[in-house]
């Protein structure tokens, strides 16, 4: 499988390149955990992505890269998680999310030609956030109230979590999304799913013609979410914003506050190309090409044998 | 009250739930790409013995249950409860008959039990996995009848009803499974 992707950038004059693991920053979004370690007295964490560093180069003037990285998250493990996975991080300066969900579709195709034993991943689907709640739930996420949502997981015959926010719209279309939409996705095709009610921006940028919706897309593979990409945000304002918020929710639930990136910052300012990026779980789409049911399949050792 | 974050959750924790004391058996994360996790967990009423699935948002805390597992002599039977000992600390516990449940027939004195107790009460009560019982009761043994494979009932002292060879007299004790309720052999003296 590496050596299919690294053949296929090779051909499309993408550069592989190389980040640093350890940050004294990170990721300030309150639903992923970062590792931590101690070095001369100063903490540094291990990456739960490379996307930082990677716009740093991009920035600096680096144009098309990609990397393989290794990266880390706490708490995660399960049939699809391991604190420990490879990650495809890839960009494409002077794209939208669109043009960029047109060549991950060719490095699919590429890989299913050339690795897929179930014989059945071929059809990608394309479909916006706010169609797949309309089709599947029959309700406009962007304009639902959180009582609607609540209402509707009742009437599907949906459990209600134990600790459920209710006043968290996010909350309810998270867990709608993992309870009724994935699970209504063609189970042996893989979907685009794409531009995320704004609240979810994460680091994409916000609709042009609608500001209720961030240009952000999710990969799955039937139900199963093999990765994320966004139009990018390059107003370092509106980042700098988003960091300081997301530690504010963070200090409000109990979280640790996270440092923010003031490098990523600084780079923003300088100026960050136009351009589009994703992140794909490696480990996870060799899982579904290869037909297995557990992440520990695919990996040399996973977290519970090292 | 000591309580349990969900990132805590593994098999065999033990946790209250709705006022009953759970097992966990499995523990799922479910999480949609980026935004809020959940844990999907599979859990044991240690009362029922039922299964269970019930969902959490991650990071929720979850009460303890106060259940442990103590290896405890059976002493005797007064008609209501069964007595159990504690050979280290010489502590007794009395369990009532829905605690013993299958147990019962399966001890008649002496036999290290498992005693799971909640609060200090007992919830469940586990046999030693091979007891050793003297036949009270089967019909009579059919001499030269060890090749054929056939079976008849034999009442052991302590209550139990198993299946035996034809061979087996009454007096003779025997070595029974538990856990499948099955003979395996005859006690040489």
């Amino acid at each position: 499988m590496l050596q299919n992707i690294r053949a296929f950038f090779a051909q499309q004059g993408v550069l592989e390149v190389d980040t640093p693991v350890l940050s004294a920053a990170s990721i300030t979004d309150p639903h992923i955990s970062s590792f931590k370690t101690i070095y001369q007295e100063q903490v540094y964490y291990l990456q739960t992505s490379p996307e930082f560093f990677m716009k740093r180069l991009l920035a600096a003037g680096a144009g098309d890269i990609y990397q393989i990285a290794r990266v880390f998250r706490e708490d995660e493990q399960g049939h699809w998680h391991n604190p420990e996975f490879s990650m495809l991080e890839w960009y494409r300066t002077g794209q939208d999310h669109h043009g960029l969900m047109d060549e991950i579709e060719q490095l699919l195709a590429q890989l299913v030609n050339t690795l897929d034993t179930t014989g059945h991943w071929s059809v990608v689907n394309r479909i916006s956030y706010e169609q797949a709640f309309i089709d599947i739930l029959g309700i406009n996420p962007l304009d639902a109230s959180c009582a609607e949502l609540k209402h509707l997981t009742s009437k599907n015959k949906i459990e209600i979590p134990v600790g459920m926010d209710e006043e968290n719209k996010d909350m309810w279309l998270d867990w709608l999304m993992t309870q009724a939409i994935a699970p209504a996705f063609s189970k042996q095709e893989f979907t685009f799913l794409y531009d995320y009610p704004a609240s979810q921006a994460a680091l994409a940028r916000i609709g042009t013609d609608n500001p209720g919706i961030a240009h952000r897309f999710e990969i799955f593979a039937g139900e199963l979410e093999l990765g994320n990409g966004f139009y990018e945000l390059i107003d370092a304002q509106e980042q700098g914003r988003r960091f300081d918020n997301e530690n504010l929710r963070r200090q409000r639930q109990g979280q640790e506050e996270i440092p923010v990136d003031k490098n990523l910052l600084a780079a923003l300012e300088h100026g960050l190309p136009e351009c589009s990026g994703v992140a794909i779980g490696l480990d996870r789409l060799l899982m579904v090409l290869l037909g297995k049911a557990h992440i520990t399949e695919v990996v040399s050792f996973g977290i519970s044998q090292v | 009250m000591a309580s349990y974050s969900t990132n805590e959750f593994k098999g065999g924790l033990k946790l209250l739930l709705d006022g009953d004391p759970v097992s966990i058996v499995e523990n799922e994360l479910v999480k949609p790409g980026k935004g809020q996790a959940f844990n999907r967990v599979k859990l044991r009423n240690l009362k029922t013995g039922r299964m269970i699935e019930k969902t959490f948002k991650s990071g929720e805390s979850v009460e303890a249950a106060d259940v442990v597992d103590v290896d405890m002599e059976f002493s005797y039977n007064d008609g209501e409860f069964w007595y159990f000992m504690d050979p280290n600390t010489f502590e007794q516990v009395g369990a009532g008959e829905s605690a013993m449940a299958d147990a019962a027939k399966w001890i008649k004195g002496q036999e290290l039990c498992t005693v799971t107790l909640w609060n200090g009460e007992p919830l469940t009560v586990t046999p030693p996995n091979f007891v050793e019982l003297a036949v009270t009761e089967t019909d009579p043994g059919l001499k030269g009848d060890t090749a054929q494979g056939g079976t008849k009932p034999a009442t052991l002292e302590s209550g139990a009803v198993v299946k035996v060879p034809l061979f087996i007299e009454e007096g003779e004790v025997l070595k029974v499974d538990t856990r499948s309720g099955e003979y395996v052999s005859r006690v040489k003296d």
